[in-house]
């Protein structure tokens, strides 16, 4: 072992010494990062040193972006203008009847002495920046817990469900859409009330109604809501319309494709939704060591 | 060191490097609309040093900029640290061997070097369990590697600086 050649100048430990040490640490910190969630006050620390720096980064896009909100062509405007005017004369009679099934259900839930909805309470916030993780579908908004955000509060824009806040900065939310694999929304098909989950399909632009029987009653344009049954977003919001179902005897689920309400990749501004449906507390059969591990599971929808 | 005329470099300042490691992470951080083709600047530039200067840039310094790279990012934390400490070693085993070629050689050694880091990355995050984001993710590494020439220019301009014009001296 003492064959080898002493050093001349004192280097430290040797390239693939030192390689292999931060191998090791980069692969456990990822571990507890993805298996544990304990690297979370690391990067808690991390973010925090990085914010002004991300924040410089950020100031010429976010000035663009001003600045070209600013010189919006008339004729753009006024087409938009026009197309708003329509819209909101389609939604009139809906609107209309709307307001009559409110009142005739807010008689029903007197009578049956139901628990009437809370009002939901809502914060307006615009998309800063799309998320430079490629391998999953985030966005980050630019309201964070000073204004009130909340882990897993849901994100809606004007057209159905957009995501949930899954990581919380003092001044910025990182909003998981539902178009990124593994975030799933539990849904009903409005049509027969069937439930299901719905996941991202991983492309970025579909969604995939997940674990349904292959001869499960689902059509191409049936319109799937929120079913409400997780807590966490409130019953009956848009989130898809199925394009199209294959059903493979083969296969013991049906393969059903579907088209996100919400207008995902196109929006700037969003609602994030603060005011849930207050849910029952979960019967207290369980020891509290398994429901505390089983709420980590629900909060964090990776 | 190779073709028609030669520098003799005057040594690096070391703000300098911290400098442009500081200006390549605020490239990086720059939210983009859409990711495609944006090349990894830092990664680049910290295979420069690593290659120009393995005394002062070495494997730790690029693993703590990967750290900060994940948590600005959300990504998965480490990964990018792994990736860029790969990077560095595979820039610092190489430092004696690149410099003898001509600038797009260089630039091809360069992309098998990013290369490399990025598809340990895809491989970390398949595990975890990730999308495959599709071929494009490795297009910022082909541009970052065309991007060589001009790094090395850039890079290497405060070095080639006389302290005193003279024409008749190479340096």
């Amino acid at each position: 072992m003492d064959r080898q050649t002493p050093a001349f100048f004192h280097r430290g430990p040797a390239p693939t010494t030192r390689v292999t040490f931060f191998a090791v640490l980069s692969m456990l910190l990822m571990v507890l990062d993805a298996r544990f969630q304990y690297a979370e006050p690391l990067r808690q620390v991390l973010a925090l040193a990085a914010y002004p720096i991300q924040q410089v980064a950020a100031a010429p896009v976010i000035a663009y972006g001003r600045l070209a909100d600013f010189f919006a062509s008339r004729s753009a405007l006024q087409r938009e203008n026009e197309a708003l005017r329509s819209e909101r004369l389609q939604a009139a009679p809906a609107l209309l009847a709307l307001e009559a099934l409110k009142a005739e259900n807010e008689v029903l839930r007197a009578t049956l002495a139901a628990r009437s909805k809370l009002p939901q309470a809502s914060i307006f916030a615009e998309i800063v920046y799309a998320g430079r993780d490629p391998f999953s579908r985030k966005v980050m908004v630019d309201k964070g817990s000073q204004q009130g955000v909340q882990l897993a509060q849901p994100v809606i824009d004007a057209r159905g469900v957009l995501g949930q806040i899954t990581r919380v900065h003092p001044l910025l939310a990182e909003v998981t859409l539902i178009v990124d694999k593994d975030h799933p929304v539990p849904v009903q098909v409005v049509r027969n009330g069937l439930r299901g989950v719905v996941y991202g399909s991983g492309d970025g632009a579909t969604l995939e109604l997940r674990h349904m029987a292959a001869n499960a009653d689902v059509e191409p344009g049936d319109v799937l809501v929120t079913s409400g049954i997780d807590g966490v977003y409130p019953r009956g919001l848009p989130v898809a319309r199925v394009t199209g179902v294959e059903r493979d005897a083969a296969a013991a689920f049906a393969s059903i494709r579907c088209q996100p309400a919400a207008e995902v990749g196109r929006n700037r501004q969003v609602l994030v939704l603060t005011a849930g449906e207050a849910v029952p507390p979960p019967p207290a059969a369980e020891t509290p060591a398994r429901k505390a591990v089983k709420q980590k599971r629900a909060r964090k929808p990776q | 060191m190779h073709g028609e005329r030669e520098h003799i470099l005057l040594p690096v300042k070391v703000g300098f490097i911290a400098a442009s490691l500081a200006v390549a992470l605020l490239f990086n951080l720059v939210p983009w609309r859409d990711l495609r083709g944006v090349p990894d600047l830092l990664a680049l530039v910290i295979a420069f040093w690593c290659i120009h200067q393995p005394r002062k840039m070495g494997i730790g310094i690029a693993w703590a900029l990967g750290l900060v790279m994940d948590a600005a990012n959300g990504t998965l934390i480490g990964q990018h640290a792994f990736a860029y400490a790969v990077l560095a070693f595979g820039g610092q085993a190489l430092h004696r061997r690149i410099p003898w070629f001509p600038l797009w050689q260089q630039a091809l050694h360069v992309l098998v070097l990013l290369v490399a880091s990025q598809a340990l990355t895809l491989v970390v995050r398949l595990i975890a369990g990730g999308t495959f984001p599709g071929w494009w993710f490795f297009a910022g590494s082909l541009i970052a590697a065309a991007l060589w020439p001009a790094a090395t220019h850039v890079l290497l301009a405060p070095q080639r600086r006389p302290e005193i014009v003279d024409e008749n001296r190479p340096i």
